[in-house]
């Protein structure tokens, strides 16, 4: 890549960045003004990001040293060379400029009408709270924050090296809370609802927890290595750190440095990204308005964790090149054909992903709240990526990571635009009982938002995994594919996730779309306006055609297909393996896992309807699955398991005690206790001393000199003035005589 | 002999400070501008000094070096090297930011700016007294204007108590350190007694000398940085005093505590500190969680920011005893980076307490709306405090966590066994980075509490902080941004100060 091209790169994060100043500093008051500022940064943005990104896909060979762009400055140095920022191009990033630049201008410019521009101020609107039908008291504001984040993200993307990415990372993080948070003020009368505050809270520390180990991997991989920079690590000297670390034990028996690295970090990763057993941020997360939902579900956040996991995953692999030279030695052929090594920590990961796949699968089914479908979709669809990474699905992760950002961003906008038209419904007809959110009180909604409707069932199949047509389903294949031929068990979980999968988008679908209206404000409800609609149209064009990026060429029919339309069949496959020293072969054509993907998406889809397509006929209606599976067990998945109150009990609680037993019981207790001793036998000291020995005995004595001081008192009355500023000045005049003294007598 | 700015910075104060007790107790504006006036004057002079230094040239710089008291080997010899530089300037800033946010008092206002200047007299002086008789002797010159203003204008329910607590347990402090300095004076040889910083680093003590000397040196200053289990005047005395004076102290005076701990224990005793490096991580360990914890369950608002300043005070602590590079330099930072915070902190909980009269979490809520300016400094600050990324904190503590992860080879003598596994220091990292945790929550739960949610009826009509105000909260809140974004603007500074230091412990 040219060295002009690669300066171009550094430019890419600054736009938003210089727009979130901006707009805090100078347009805060002019709502037109500081969208104007943030649409036109994050369009820059995403112009610099298609150039490079397409001039990387142009260059041949894109992987190899000399090709790729890198530019490195330091930033501060204590000497030690840890502080260092620069940006990378290397096929991994390319890739992610492409998809996350074009969603999140898709957001950005949802955002516009999902803030209600163009209307009055509604003066019952107050700030911090959601707006009722008038423009949004702190449009400007939330322009600001979704800059910052997208500057976090795009930093994130370029860094060439450990820390300038934790850095990305944290500004998400940072944004994440104040953005979930943004209507502050928010209360419900539902005591046990959590307002946004709270959730942000939650999220933050959430993932707070997570990179603090996280931080701890970054650490340790300095200390191990002396350096943070990606190339350094895994490239430098044929990968030489790589085999270091693998065969150096770590502090734990029985890990290499390696895996304990990589499991320090890949648990940053189970933070940003909500599996399991730290997802529960992500729910909750949905307190924020929508486009941020989306920002954090589909373009940003989540995808930065996995991102990250494949950005180090040469570290979490690292193991397999020992395995791999010993087993060369003999059986070169047979080390070939067993596929990758999978390590401990891919092991961690292949067993965390596979497991939060299938269990956030489960509690998707039974929520009612249209947003929460999709979160708990979207932690299931993490799942698949992360398992894919941990058994050694390199580019299908990846694949499936750029898909899922398509859909997943479109089915969060459009959910927006649902509950936007609900909302204006409930204000037409004077509707305050039906919550928009609420899938029950929908219905019908079809011919209300049509274009919403076309684009969200696009989302829908895509997620769902439609055979063919929908890009969900090439990268979801390639999953299957991969865990097919090196994890059976984790192919059985994920077909099982996948058909859940299937299932729950067919609910919602239903729930949503079809039937009759079930409330007043589904009657009333009506199409959102074009700067929604618009990005939602965009991006159900990726969300189908993103897929035909990584047809395999083997693929029947369609390898052939791909091929004489003039693209590369496994594109994606050849063009992202040059991110690896070695290329990971693409696995070879197999019809059982195909026929699984088509069969779990095609039944889930249908059994969705079957069971939903009579089912809500009134919003009190009981779900057909709470009937089937009876209501102990749909509470157990409706409550989500009961985690968030485990973590309450288990972390939350015992803080606060040890706080309490630190503060009262050591602090006020045992130190302060001994420090009043200490000064309650002191003045019991003195009081012995002054009753038993200075008043007889040494008063006697001295009152014949206190008649001679009761003269002197009287003399001297005159210079007590009370005034401080005297006593001073007396001081200060004491001591220069003093020192005059000294002075004379050295 | 060049221009004595060390002694200009120094006593510009006290003559301000005298010249305006001089002044008819109603010309309370003049005493104000002249406070003010005076404070940038130090902050120019300090800045001047900040960038003049030659970091090229290393070593002290700007000396005065003139006999004092020559019978004993005292002189007056002030100097300042890249380690001193930052605090010096720090100093002149908590001073500047506190005489503004200070304006609106009444009560005695003459006497309140005065005694303030005086405060910093001996702040200034002890960051470059380059002979520890001058440095003893400027830091018990802060004492008495310091007790004086707890007293009369802190918070009326504790004051008598928290100023008491506090100027004992600080005389207590250098009393220790002065008998650890006086034994290492009385160790030279008759003729060649001295008081001289630099006489004494190179006097090359007996390491077993060392091994005793170093407690006393260390930990009596470490008393004034608030280690564990000699903190509980920080909060108590911190949460007494008046506004400006909980800035200084939380701010300027802790660090000086630390300051000494490193300039004296440290780089004096190099054996010593070798030997009690584990023993000091432990207890940092204990001011890092504990102090955490207990900020986490306070209802007032002020105390919550007393505790986070002894659990950041540990982090401090645990840099300096790395004894490596990265450890001390983000030491070093953290310095800087906290005075800067918590003088800010302070700064607002004053400017709630002075508006809504009460400072309990229950009764605050929703300022966001009434104080915008307070509260997004507030975050500001918060998130310097939890090592966001951005912000000073975290160029400071990432190298403390780098630098502590790596630790020091150690003699393994006379230690429990557990200090001297290759296990030790990194469990050490992986037990502090916990309070980053515990930190964000009582931060984001402050936040959470005072500036967020609904606004209490009572609070209503609350008004906003006034424009010095928010000039004061803009330079701290800048600074900390500034640092975070450009930490090459002091951190090589800091690694040049720190550099003899280094060397006597026997590294680069």
């Amino acid at each position: 890549m040219s060295p002009e091209l690669v300066s171009l790169t550094w430019l890419i994060p600054v736009p938003p960045l210089v727009s979130f100043f901006l707009i805090i500093l100078l347009t805060n008051r002019s709502k037109a003004l500081s969208h104007t500022i943030a649409i036109a940064s994050i369009a820059t943005s995403f112009v610099l990001s298609w150039i490079v990104a397409f001039a990387a896909f142009g260059t041949p060979h894109f992987g190899a040293e000399d090709a790729i762009g890198a530019l490195s400055v330091p930033w501060f140095d204590v000497g030690s060379g840890a502080f260092m920022m620069g940006v990378l191009v290397d096929p991994l990033t390319a890739i992610m400029l492409f998809f996350a630049s074009t969603a999140m201008l898709a957001i950005f410019v949802y955002s516009v009408g999902y803030g209600n521009y163009g209307k009055k101020l509604d003066p019952h609107d107050k700030p911090g709270w959601p707006a009722h039908n008038g423009v949004d008291p702190l449009y400007s504001r939330f322009f600001a924050y979704l800059s910052l984040f997208a500057f976090g993200m795009l930093v994130l993307i370029l860094a060439d090296n450990l820390l300038l990415m934790f850095m990305g990372w944290e500004v998400m993080g940072l944004c994440s809370y104040l953005l979930i948070g943004f209507w502050y003020a928010r209360k419900y009368d539902d005591p046990n609802k959590i307002t946004p505050r709270q959730a942000g809270v939650k999220a933050f520390m959430t993932t707070r927890v997570a990179d603090v180990i996280m931080l701890l991997g970054i650490v340790y991989l300095y200390y191990a290595t002396g350096t943070l920079s990606f190339r350094e690590i895994m490239f430098a000297h044929e990968g030489e750190w790589l085999h270091h670390l693998a065969s150096t034990p770590s502090l734990i028996v029985g890990l290499s440095q390696a895996s304990l690295i990589g499991i320090l970090l890949l648990i940053g990763t189970i933070g940003k990204s909500a599996q399991f057993p730290l997802h529960t941020w992500l729910p909750d997360a949905m307190e924020g308005p929508t486009p941020v939902s989306a920002m954090i579900h589909a373009a940003a956040m989540v995808s930065a964790g996995v991102y990250a996991v494949i950005r180090m995953y040469p570290v979490l692999a690292a193991d397999g090149l020992i395995a791999h030279t010993a087993e060369a030695a003999g059986h070169a052929a047979e080390a070939a054909a067993h596929g990758p090594v999978i390590t401990t920590p891919m092991g961690v990961l292949a067993f965390i992903g596979a497991f939060t796949a299938l269990f956030a699968a489960t509690i998707a089914v039974s929520q009612n709240d249209v947003k929460k479908v999709l979160a708990y979709s979207t932690i299931s669809q993490l799942g698949f990526m992360l398992a894919a990474l941990g058994i050694g699905g390199y580019v299908a992760a990846a694949f499936h990571l750029m898909t899922h950002a398509f859909f997943k961003a479109l089915l969060f906008l459009g959910s927006g635009s649902i509950i936007h038209g609900m909302e204006h419904g409930a204000h037409h007809a004077h509707d305050h009982a039906s919550d928009p959110q609420d899938m029950r009180f929908m219905g019908g909604l079809r011919h209300k938002m049509p274009i919403t409707f076309v684009t969200f069932f696009i989302g829908g199949m895509a997620l769902a995994g439609l055979p063919l047509v929908t890009a969900g389903f090439w990268s979801k294949d390639e999953i299957l594919l991969d865990a097919f031929l090196h994890a059976p068990l984790v192919f059985y979980t994920l077909a099982l996730a996948a058909l859940l999968t299937a299932f729950y988008t067919t609910r919602q679908l239903w729930m949503v779309f079809f039937g009759a209206p079930r409330s007043p404000s589904a009657e009333q409800a009506h199409e959102s306006s074009w700067t929604m609609t618009a990005p939602l149209v965009v991006l159900s064009v990726f969300a189908v055609g993103a897929g035909w990026l990584n047809i395999p060429a083997d693929f029947p029919l369609f390898g052939q297909l791909v091929a004489s339309l003039g693209l590369e069949p496994g594109w994606l496959h050849h063009f992202l393996g040059g991110t690896l020293v070695e290329h990971p072969e693409a696995p070879a054509f197999t019809p059982v896992p195909l026929i699984t993907s088509v069969v779990v998406a095609l039944g889930g889809i249908l059994l969705g309807w079957l069971v939903y397509r009579n089912a809500w006929k009134t919003s009190s209606d009981v779900d057909p699955v709470e009937r089937g599976i009876g209501s102990v067990l749909y509470g157990l998945l409706k409550n989500k398991y009961w985690v968030d109150e485990l973590y309450d009990v288990l972390f939350v609680k015992p803080a606060f005690w040890l706080g309490r037993v630190f503060f009262t019981g050591i602090d006020k207790g045992v130190i302060d206790g001994f420090l009043h001793g200490v000064a309650w036998i002191s003045l019991g000291v003195g009081n012995v001393f002054r009753d038993y020995f200075d008043k007889p005995v040494v008063n006697g004595a001295s009152d014949g000199s206190g008649v001679a001081v009761k003269w002197a008192g009287r003399e001297l009355r005159p210079i007590q003035t009370g005034r401080v500023q005297h006593y001073l000045v007396m001081v200060m005049a004491g001591a220069a005589v003093i020192g005059a003294f000294m002075w004379m007598a050295r | 002999m060049t221009f004595p700015f060390l002694s200009v910075i120094t006593f510009a104060p006290l003559v301000a400070g005298l010249g305006i007790l001089l002044l008819p107790p109603e010309r309370k504006d003049v005493a104000r501008a002249t406070a003010l006036v005076t404070a940038a004057f130090t902050v120019l002079l300090s800045g001047l000094l900040y960038f003049g230094y030659d970091q090229a040239a290393g070593g002290f710089q700007f000396v005065e070096d003139v006999a004092w008291i020559p019978q004993l080997g005292i002189r007056y010899h002030m100097g300042v090297d890249g380690f001193s530089l930052p605090m010096l300037l720090l100093t002149g800033i908590v001073l500047l930011t506190g005489v503004m946010i200070s304006w609106g008092v009444e009560d005695r206002a003459r006497e309140y700016m005065a005694f303030f200047l005086i405060l910093s007299v001996g702040v200034f002086g002890v960051f470059a007294a380059l002979d520890l008789f001058l440095f003893f002797f400027l830091l018990e010159i802060a004492v008495f204007p310091k007790f004086l203003m707890i007293v009369v204008w802190g918070y009326p329910k504790t004051r008598e108590y928290g100023g008491m607590k506090l100027t004992l347990y600080l005389f207590l402090a250098s009393l220790v350190a002065l008998v650890g300095v006086l034994a290492l004076y009385a160790a030279l040889p008759a003729g060649a007694r001295s008081f001289g910083l630099l006489d004494l680093a190179a006097a090359n003590f007996s390491p077993e000398l060392q091994r005793w000397v170093f407690p006393l040196i260390f930990g009596g200053f470490a008393i004034m940085g608030a280690i564990f289990p000699l903190h509980s005047w920080a909060p108590d005395g911190h949460v007494a005093a008046p506004t400006a004076i909980s800035m200084m102290l939380a701010g300027v005076e802790m660090k000086i505590g630390m300051y000494a701990a490193l300039r004296l224990g440290v780089y004096l005793l190099p054996e010593g500190a070798k030997f009690w490096a584990p023993v000091i991580v432990v207890f940092a360990l204990v001011n890092v969680i504990y102090a955490a914890y207990i900020a986490l369950i306070q209802k007032d608002f002020k105390y919550i920011i007393g505790f986070s300043s002894v659990s950041h005070m540990g982090l401090v602590m645990l840099g300096f005893a790395t004894l490596n590079p990265l450890g001390l330099t983000g030491a070093g930072l953290q310095m800087f980076s906290h005075g800067v915070m918590t003088a800010l902190f302070f700064s607002i909980v004053g400017m709630v307490y002075d508006r809504a009269h009460t400072r309990m979490l229950p009764e605050l809520g929703g300022l966001m709306q009434r104080m915008p300016w307070a509260g997004i400094a507030f975050l500001v600050g918060g998130f310097t405090s939890m090592g966001m990324p951005g912000f000073s904190g975290f160029v400071a503590e990432i190298p403390i966590y780098l630098g502590l992860w790596q630790g020091v080879a150690l003699d393994p003598i006379n230690l429990p066994g557990f200090m001297t596994t290759a296990w030790f220091f990194p469990l050490a990292a992986v037990i502090s980075a916990l309070s980053i945790v515990i930190t964000a929550a009582y931060i984001l739960l402050a936040v959470r509490r005072v500036f967020f949610g609904q606004l209490p009826a009572q609070l209503a009509e609350l008004p906003d902080v006034s424009a010095l105000d928010k000039v004061a909260l803009g330079l701290l809140s800048g600074l900390m941004i500034v640092v975070g974004l450009y930490p090459a603007i002091m951190a090589p500074l800091v690694e040049s100060g720190l550099r003899p230091v280094l060397q006597a412990l026997g590294g680069g």
